[in-house]
This record gives C-alpha cells, sequence and structure tokens, in this order.
C-alpha cells in the first residue's frame, strides 16, 4: 500500500462507525437503531481484520512453501464477535417486536409521548 | 494491485452506509443491510481472513437479513422523520470521528509487519500448530484447542440468546397452517428449495468436517445447516418445517449441543489431563487434538444451528399467530 495511504482503512472504518453511531443517536426507528448498531460493529470487524493483515501474507492456513501468513489471532477473535453479533440482533429484534406489541408503534419519540401521559 | 480491491470494496461499503442512513424505507434498508454484510465479506477474503468471511456471508448476509426481514413484517416498513433537528448527534458524531482519527496517525501502517500486534503470541501459534495439534487451519486450532474456553463461553452465549428469543417471542404451535403459503405462485421456488435443500445440508457437513483444512468449523456448518431448513419453511410453510425437524427436537439440540463440549472437556479431565486438553483423549497426543477438535466443532454446529433455527421460529410463529 502506497505511503499516502497507509491508514486508509482505518479511517474508513471510522466513517463507518460513525455513520452507525449516528443512525443510534439521531434515528428514532428502532428497528433503524438496530441496524445503526450491526453497522458500528462491522466497522469493528473490519478494522481488526484490516490489523491482522501482514503485506504479502496469505491465509492463515499452513502450507508447504509459504512462510509468510496474516494474523490468525485477530481471525478468531472476530469470528465469534459475528456469532455475538447474531445473539445481539436477534434479542435486540425480538425486543423491538415486544416494544410494538406493548406500545402500537417502534417510533421512540411517540413511545416517550405515551410514556409520559401514564 | 492488492490494495486497489480494498480501496474500492471500502467505498462501496461507505456508500452503502450512508445509503442506509438516508433511507426511509426500512424494506430497502434491510436488503442493503445484507449487501453491506456481503461486501465486507468480500473485504475480509482480499485481507486473508477467509473463516471470518464466511461467518459473516451466512450470519451478516443471510441469517440477520432474515431476522429483519421478520421484524420489519411484524412491525412497520414506514420509518418516521425525526422530530428533533439532527444538528446536535452531527456535532458528537463529527467530534467523536476527529478524535478518533487523530488516534489513528500514531498506528503503525496498514499491512505492516512489524506492527506489535504481530508480535506477541500469533507468530507462537503459527509456528506451534503443526507439530502440536496437527492441522492446517491455524484459526481452527487456536479456536478450538488453544482458546477452547473462550469457544465453550462462546457457545453459551448462543444458547442464552436462544433461550432469551425464546423468553420473548415464545412460540405458539396451535395455530401454524400446516399448508404453508400455498397456491400456485410458488412452484418455481419450491422445484428450487427442494433441489438445493440436500446440497445445502451436504454443503453444510463438509464446512463442518473440513473445518480443520480450509476454511469453516462448526459455526458456519450451523448457521448454513440452518439455512437449509429455513429455506423449506420460507417455499413450504412452517407447518410442514415443524413437521421435518420439530421445535421440541430444537431445544434439545441446543442444550446437547453445549453438552457435548463441556463433555469433552469433563472426559479429558478423567482421563488424567486439564479441561478441555484434548491430547490425552487418544493414545497419540496429534490424534487425540484431532478427535477434541472434531468433538467440539460438532457440539457447536449442533447448538448454532439449534438456536438459529429456534429463532427463526419464534419469529415467524409470531407472524402466523398474528395472520390468522
Amino acid at each position: 500500500m502506497p505511503e499516502l495511504l497507509g491508514h486508509y482503512n482505518y479511517w474508513i472504518v471510522i466513517v463507518l462507525m460513525m455513520t452507525g453511531f449516528y443512525t443510534v443517536i439521531a434515528r428514532p426507528n428502532l428497528i433503524k437503531k438496530v441496524i445503526g448498531l450491526f453497522i458500528f460493529q462491522t466497522s469493528v470487524f473490519i478494522f481488526f481484520i484490516s490489523m491482522a493483515k501482514v503485506d504479502g501474507g496469505t491465509a492463515p492456513i499452513i502450507e508447504a512453501g509459504i512462510s509468510v501468513y496474516s494474523n490468525p489471532l485477530p481471525h478468531v477473535l472476530i469470528l465469534t464477535a459475528i456469532v455475538v453479533s447474531l445473539a445481539t440482533t436477534a434479542l435486540g429484534l425480538a425486543l423491538v417486536v415486544r416494544i410494538r406489541e406493548a406500545y402500537g408503534t417502534i417510533n421512540e419519540d411517540d413511545i416517550h409521548v405515551q410514556d409520559e401521559a401514564d | 494491485m492488492d490494495y486497489l480491491i480494498d480501496i474500492v470494496l471500502l467505498g462501496l461499503l461507505m456508500i452503502t452506509g450512508f445509503a442506509i442512513v438516508r433511507m426511509r424505507s426500512l424494506l430497502a434498508v434491510a436488503m442493503l443491510t445484507s449487501i453491506y454484510s456481503l461486501l465486507s465479506a468480500s473485504l475480509f477474503v482480499a485481507l486473508d481472513a477467509v473463516d471470518v468471511a464466511l461467518t459473516e456471508a451466512a450470519i451478516g448476509a443471510g441469517i440477520s437479513t432474515i431476522l429483519m426481514l421478520a421484524t420489519i413484517a411484524l412491525t412497520s416498513d414506514e420509518e418516521k422523520a425525526p422530530r428533533h433537528t439532527p444538528l446536535l448527534p452531527l456535532i458528537v458524531v463529527t467530534a467523536t470521528g476527529a478524535a478518533l482519527i487523530y488516534g489513528t496517525l500514531d498506528m503503525p501502517h496498514h499491512g505492516d509487519p512489524d506492527a506489535p500486534v504481530h508480535h506477541h503470541v500469533a507468530p507462537t501459534y503459527l509456528h506451534d500448530t503443526p507439530g502440536e495439534i496437527g492441522v492446517p487451519n491455524v484459526v481452527t486450532s487456536v479456536l478450538a484447542s488453544y482458546r477452547g474456553y473462550d469457544t465453550l463461553g462462546e457457545v453459551t452465549v448462543i444458547l442464552t440468546a436462544g433461550a432469551g428469543v425464546l423468553a420473548l417471542l415464545g412460540y405458539r404451535t396451535r395455530r401454524l397452517n400446516s399448508r404453508g403459503p400455498g397456491n400456485r405462485q410458488l412452484v418455481v421456488l419450491r422445484v428450487i428449495a427442494k433441489l438445493f435443500f440436500p446440497l445445502i445440508l451436504l454443503f453444510a457437513l463438509y464446512v463442518l468436517f473440513h473445518g480443520d483444512y480450509g476454511p469453516g468449523g462448526g459455526f458456519q456448518a450451523g448457521v448454513i445447516f440452518a439455512t437449509g431448513f429455513i429455506l423449506y419453511a420460507l417455499a413450504f410453510g412452517l407447518g410442514n418445517a415443524q413437521r421435518v425437524i420439530p421445535h421440541r427436537l430444537l431445544r434439545i439440540m441446543a442444550a446437547v449441543g453445549v453438552l457435548i463440549y463441556a463433555g469433552v472437556g469433563i472426559e479429558s479431565m478423567l482421563l488424567g489431563g486439564k479441561f478441555l486438553e484434548y491430547r490425552v483423549l487418544a493414545d497419540d497426543p496429534v490424534t487425540g487434538q484431532h478427535l477434541g477438535i472434531m468433538l467440539i466443532e460438532l457440539g457447536v454446529g449442533i447448538t448454532v444451528t439449534a438456536v438459529v433455527l429456534i429463532i427463526y421460529y419464534g419469529f415467524v410463529s409470531r407472524l402466523h399467530a398474528r395472520d390468522i
């Protein structure tokens, strides 16, 4: 990678992360918030995998005649993190379904109005 | 040339991310999220993380999208405009982003072989795996053997998530129509689904048992296996899928997977080793490692399949209960 672009991956990751963060704090729709969290999570995955890359390396599957491998440890961490992301997304969406049944809406502003009326 | 792929894929990811924030139709947003996951899976391949790419493609682009679509069907697909101005969130996001970018300036460059991250335990894993574990895929050896404890915790998290969704959404069998989304419009889908169903299951088994040698393992295989049944349920209705693999069986399977995993740990203790020390499982340490990894991957696969299907059944049975 050229010298100038040495941090390109990290910068894009931060832009993606902030996109997700913005969706979570600025959008009142609960499904949109869960999707925002999902974007945030995926950007962190890209961050770790970018750090694991070694120039000229290959996938960490041992093969005769190859000496440079990318770092397998972040791969393991992120593999399990993706599985946890499924667990959190599923639970989050299940909560959204129940909130809709209780309040009749998935808009955060409307939920606040109903809560204050009580 | 490699970095060109990197630059283009990250650019596409950024465009998709912005489109997701701007779009108001949640159905379109769910599809874009799937594309976003698929793009990041492609990026992972370009960055040598093949195992991660397989997981992201199966979970992010596959199961998560199905769950989002199910949630949208259960709620609404229209997003109302926010009532307050986005000024304050924009300021917060810009300030945080600027601070983080300032933080990256001290980081080693992308791909730098001398970066500190490559000089702690990673070289040991790469060096010792062929002799100690005897499997070529280092990701599998770290996941299943060196860090077996973590993965056991991971499987328990999955089981807990399944229990959580079950507690939140429940499961209603009474009103399931066994005929499913009938009529002739689905003929093509049904023929294709019948054709693909065995192939998907076969591929899942390949991914499970070939995980030592290539990309794959219990997590990916479990999700792919569940996808086969989800495809079947989409084409033939939940009632028929429930006959193929009943909910009661899934609840047992989810627990059995974790039990197999922990059982391998206990067994290695009984044979005089430490918890999850596979080399005592057979006369030859490397054969023991192979056996241990195979068994725990099987346990992981069973639990993941069962939990993904429990979550799917939970969402869809609620949809049925509401429609009828």
